[in-house]
């Protein structure tokens, strides 16, 4: 394995990704923003919903904020390099075998999505005003948000080593909003009791574990048993990053 | 000093559409469908059938065709960006596709299409090419500065490629494959659309590189592009190779060495027998369907006599094109199509 290519890669992603700082932050932030304010402020405040409610939406928000950058960040450079340009050629090309760089896209892309999910505490706390209660509990947080950063970098991986420059839009209707909705970052697992069905099939859902383990290290809201959502998201992290993998190689080599 | 390559017997038949879009608009491939009413339809295009060929250190090698012949398969294979379906290559010691890594230190790449990393200015780009290299911070600022003054890229150094000229940006392609000084330089179609003064000044640097004793292939299918450039050449077309030897040694190959090609109203059945009895004809083809090929030792000369020839048989004579011996005429001789069709 040779380091110093892998570092001049990783290199190479960062400073992209700083002269694209502003836009980045506000594309990850202005969404979570918007999303803590009215439903944890407006929404609260007017006495729509509880005042406990923001305890269950803000690790929501977090995991979303996390996954949506985490996969943006590999998959749409993934989807443009691989397409007409080739841009993605000259690293190709570099002195390494290349499911490195597979790898080292992910770890760029885990690097965004802990950034944008760590802003998200800070300027959640703000737009929500008091009445938040952490209750934070800091080793099995770290490993939830470091598990979470990877599924969705390695989701990006496969995504974006799978859809085409045509399908971005169809990307987002088909696979992220369902996600998003059915993901359990606006209410908790236990909330779907009523739903019987639903309650199990949302279980197929990687964003669901990445809300509730969040929820289950950040906050006292209900939440999923964090030894079930450690082992669930290395299952699908280890699964994402195989299939990643296998079409990246399947992209890069003609 | 100096790497040579190595090909032996090899075969790449795509199962899937080429990239071809990567590969710039150069596949014009039929594809071949696998005959059974009831078995599955499969696409399968045979772009190399069998080559073997032998590079030698610090030499500038040619492969010359005509769009699809597997000129950028064979350059896909020797830059491990395509995987061979038989036989092997080999940059100096190195199995391209058991021992990728070593291969790729040791060569530099100009794709057909340029494939510069937009996000990037120019310097970057070829800075970090230094890096992903493994150069030193001071080495890649020197190399760096050099290529740019060198490609004539300072003014426009810092500024995003995105916005470069064509010809601007296959000149940072250029620079960005020597940043690493490769002992091997591939150069896929390099002068397509560059304009005549850059296309000069590409020959200039291809020439000087060559100097400093490294391997140097390149596809085209501009004759007079090989003539200038390669000290030796193969010929490909449909994934296999017609001919190889230096470009003189190739144009001393064609019989006769002149080609007219005729056409006329119509050819009668002993015109091409009565041709072929002219002084100083070697050999009479038949082309397409009121055409002929002839080659001789000589071109202006022969019309009256041809002209003489036809009307005996009551053929007439509609038109006349006269090449003189080049690769242009020996590509003509073993394919019976011309590089441009």
């Amino acid at each position: 394995m040779n380091w110093k290519t892998f570092y001049a890669l990783l290199s190479r992603d960062g400073h992209v990704a700083r002269r694209n700082l502003l836009p980045m932050l506000l594309q990850n932030l202005l969404q979570p923003l918007l999303l803590t304010f009215v439903f944890g402020r407006v929404l609260t405040t007017s006495g729509m919903m509880r005042s406990e409610y923001k305890n269950v939406l803000l690790p929501g928000v977090m995991a979303i904020s996390m996954v949506l950058s985490g996969v943006q960040a590999v998959a749409m450079p993934l989807i443009t390099e691989f397409q007409f340009t080739r841009e993605i050629e000259d690293r190709l090309l570099a002195p390494m075998a290349i499911g490195w760089l597979a790898v080292e896209k992910i770890a760029a892309g885990m690097v965004q999505a802990l950034v944008a999910g760590l802003v998200v505490i800070p300027a959640a706390w703000l737009t929500m005003g008091s009445g938040v209660q952490l209750s934070f509990r800091p080793l099995e947080f770290s490993v939830i948000c470091v598990l979470v950063a990877m599924f969705s970098s390695a989701g990006g991986l496969v995504l974006g080593c799978t859809i085409g420059q045509t399908q971005i839009g169809l990307m987002f209707s088909l696979v992220i909003a369902p996600m998003m909705m059915f993901g359990c970052a606006y209410y908790p697992w236990a909330s779907l009791a009523a739903f019987p069905v639903l309650k199990y099939a949302v279980l197929i859902n990687p964003l669901v574990y990445a809300s509730e383990g969040l929820r289950g290290t950040l906050t006292r809201a209900p939440h999923i048993n964090t030894v079930i959502v450690i082992g669930a998201l290395v299952l699908i992290n280890a699964l994402l990053l195989v299939v990643g993998l296998k079409k990246f190689h399947q992209k890069a080599v003609s | 000093m100096g790497i040579g390559i190595r090909i032996e017997n090899l075969r790449k038949v795509y199962d899937t559409p080429p990239p071809s879009a990567a590969r710039g608009a150069g596949f014009s491939f039929v594809a071949q469908r696998t005959a059974g009413p009831k078995e599955k339809k499969k696409f399968e295009v045979v772009a190399l059938d069998g080559i073997s060929l032998e590079m030698r250190a610090g030499e500038v090698f040619g492969l010359l065709g005509p769009n699809g012949a597997g000129k950028s398969t064979t350059i896909g294979v020797l830059t491990t960006r395509t995987r061979p379906t038989g036989g092997r290559a080999f940059i100096g010691e190195f199995d391209v596709w058991q021992d990728q890594v070593k291969a790729k230190r040791v060569i530099g790449v100009v794709p057909q299409r340029p494939n510069l990393d937009f996000a990037l200015t120019a310097r970057e780009i070829l800075l970090f090419h230094g890096a992903y290299f493994g150069q030193s911070a001071r080495e890649r600022e020197r190399r760096s500065s050099e290529l740019l003054e060198q490609f004539h890229l300072k003014d426009r150094a810092d500024d995003m490629v995105r916005n470069f000229s064509g010809g601007m940006m296959q000149r940072i392609s250029i620079a960005r494959a020597m940043m690493h000084d490769p002992e091997v330089l591939f150069l896929d179609e390099p002068s397509a659309g560059l304009d005549p003064q850059t296309r000069l000044m590409l020959w200039e640097i291809v020439r000087n590189y060559n100097k400093l004793g490294k391997t140097i292939v390149l596809t085209t299918h501009y004759m007079d592009e090989a003539d200038a450039l390669c000290g030796r050449l193969a010929i490909i077309d449909h994934g296999r190779i017609i001919s190889q030897g230096t470009p003189a040694e190739l144009k001393a190959s064609i019989p006769g060495g002149y080609l007219l090609r005729l056409r006329f109203n119509q050819v009668p059945e002993l015109l091409p027998a009565a041709l072929q009895k002219l002084p100083g004809v070697t050999e009479v083809r038949d082309a397409a369907n009121t055409s002929l090929d002839v080659y001789a030792d000589r071109g202006g000369p022969l019309i009256a006599s041809i002209v003489n020839a036809a009307q005996a048989l009551d053929a007439e004579l509609h038109d006349v094109h006269i090449a003189e011996p080049s690769l242009e005429t020996l590509f003509l001789h073993h394919t019976g199509r011309s590089l441009r069709d």
